[in-house]
Formats: C-alpha cells, structure tokens, sequence
C-alpha cells in the first residue's frame, strides 16, 4: 500500500463532512433528531485540530486516539458509534496493513459498531454502508470503485424501514429517507479514497 | 457510603435534574446520586465525558445502576463505562426501563441496603420486554 498520508486523510474527511454538513443535518431532521450534521462536523474538526499529533503516532495508536477523540466530541449516539469504529480499527490494525490486514481489521471493527448499536444490517443505518464497504476491501476493488459501493449502499437504505435509533420510532414512515449515518458513512470512505489516491 | 449508586442520563438536563429530584424526595441523602443531560455545548443530547464524571460523583463500592432516556443516551453510557474500565465498570450496570419510574424505583430499593442486581431488577421490572 501506498505510504499514508494521516494528516492529509484527517484534513480531506472534516472538510468532506464540513461541507456536507448542512445536508447531513437534513437528513437526520427528517427522521431523526437532526444533530447529525452539526455534530459530526464538531468531531472532524476536533480530530482536525490535532491532525498533526495523530499523524505522528503509529497507525493503531493514531487510530484509537482519533476514536477517543470522536466519542468525546460528536455526541448523540452517532459519537460512540464512529468512536467505536475507529477504535476497533486501530485495535486490530497493522502498523504498515496490507489488504488483507485492512480488510480483516475492517471487518473486526465493523462487527463492534454492530455490538456497540445493538444494530446488524438491513435496519437502516451506517451498518448497511459499512458492510459492502468490508466486502470490496476484501475482494480487492479499487479506491474509487469502493467510493461508489459506498454511496450506492447509502442510497439503498431510502427504502428501507429504520429498526434502530430514533428513526425507528417514526416505523413506516421512515422509508423513503436517507439513513443519515449511512451518507456520513460515505462521505468518509470517499474522503479516504481521495486522500490515499492523492498519495499514490 | 455502601448504598448502591443512581446515575440519571437524559438527553435534557432539565429531565434529568427534575428526575433527580424526584429521588431525592424519596430517599433523601441515602443513596450516592448524580445526573448529567445535554450534549455540553448547550443543546439537547448527551456526552460520554459527563456521562463518566457522573458515575464518579455517584461512585460507590457496592456498584451504580445508571437510568437512561433514548437510544443515544444508552449507548454513551455503555461508551462511559467501558472508557472507564475494570475493575469498576463491572460494578456499573445501564439499566432497561422509563428513566423516571426506574430511577426512583432503584434509588429506593437501594435505600434499603440492596445489591446492584437487586436494584437492576427491581428497575428492570417496570420494563415489559
């Protein structure tokens, strides 16, 4: 793989997630409680913030500080679910991953997001982007061509009927809206993607 | 104090403050007590960091049972405990039921000297799944 550029990655996701935060918010003020857009942004840009010093520490401990860092600023639930996923990654990961070790440290982290939300695919969250997001890591698709698995998986959750969080209180009524946790989700593997194809 | 601990989480911290009161009222200074609610920039929602100063505050050796509202406040709190860590966040339970009926509920069979799993029990049971 190519070398990581940590800083780089840190500084493409929180603009990502900043520009898209107004839409983000939308989303989740349809079925939700409409922080999402706020509160994410308030996380990148605490991760932003300290960019450098993550950058300077190994990739797993780069990781677990980035985690950390999420769950003590985002909030909502949406804090100790990204926190959770980047925690677990850094957990699990190698300090130079190959594919292999991605896709399985990946695999390890999406299973404890599913743990930490009490969550499995199909109930409409960022569950439903993460996993074939796992599955074309681990069969060997390109940066880009996982961005669009990505954004597909977030546009397939419209139809779906949210089993979890506030959503779910809204039952029938939550179909035909973006999961908004799914599109964060998106977002954020775009953003990796562009960041490790500048580099490479 | 060896009373087993109540921890109130509310994504409000009026609801969280008026439900501490409440038990207050009941069991009066007996029981180890602590609240938090809002997401700590003023808006409604909850944070794994008060979450945690909370169960500090309420600390007791005979353990804390922690009353949550909604999802999110229930998964910052099983976030706060396992940030926490061992040997304590096995003397930490969040419990599943109403927040104001469990709190109160669980802060008076604490008063009356009772285990953590008899406290978690006794909210538990207001809890119809």
């Amino acid at each position: 793989m190519a070398a990581l550029n940590l800083a780089r990655l840190i500084a493409v996701a929180a603009e990502t997630i900043a520009a898209h935060a107004e839409e983000l918010t939308a989303l989740d003020q349809a079925i939700g409680d409409g922080d999402h857009g706020l509160n994410m942004k308030r996380g990148f840009e605490a991760v932003r913030a300290e960019a450098d010093a993550f950058a300077a520490k190994p990739l797993p401990d780069a990781l677990k500080a980035i985690g950390t860092k999420l769950v003590m600023t985002v909030g909502g639930a949406s804090g100790p679910l990204f926190g959770t996923l980047f925690m677990a990654l850094g957990k699990e990961i190698a300090a130079d991953p190959d594919r292999n070790n991605l896709a399985a440290a990946f695999g390890k982290a999406v299973d404890a997001v599913a743990a930490r939300g009490k969550s499995q695919i199909g109930q409409k969250t960022m569950l439903d982007v993460l996993q074939p997001v796992h599955d074309a890591l681990a069969g060997g698709k390109t940066a880009a061509e996982i961005a669009d698995i990505a954004d597909a998986a977030a546009e397939a959750t419209v139809p779906m009927k949210a089993l979890r969080g506030r959503a779910s209180f809204l039952g029938e009524r939550s179909i035909g809206h973006m999961d908004a946790g799914a599109r964060s989700t998106a977002l954020l593997v775009r953003s990796v993607g562009q960041a490790i194809g500048e580099s490479a | 104090m060896s009373n087993v601990g109540i921890v109130i989480v509310s994504h409000s911290p009026l609801v969280a403050e008026g439900t501490a009161d409440m038990v207050r009222q009941m069991v009066g200074e007996e029981v180890p007590l602590a609240w938090c609610g809002g997401n700590g920039h003023g808006g409604l929602g909850t944070n794994v960091e008060a979450i945690m100063g909370a169960i500090d505050k309420a600390w007791s050796e005979a353990g804390v049972a922690i009353l949550v509202d909604l999802g999110g406040a229930e998964t910052n709190s099983e976030m706060a405990v396992e940030m926490i860590g061992e040997p304590r966040a096995q003397k930490i339970i969040v419990c599943n039921a109403p927040i104001v009926e469990g709190a109160v509920m669980a802060a008076t069979e604490s008063s009356g000297g009772a285990s953590l799993k008899e406290v978690v029990a006794t909210a538990h049971e207001l809890s119809p799944s």
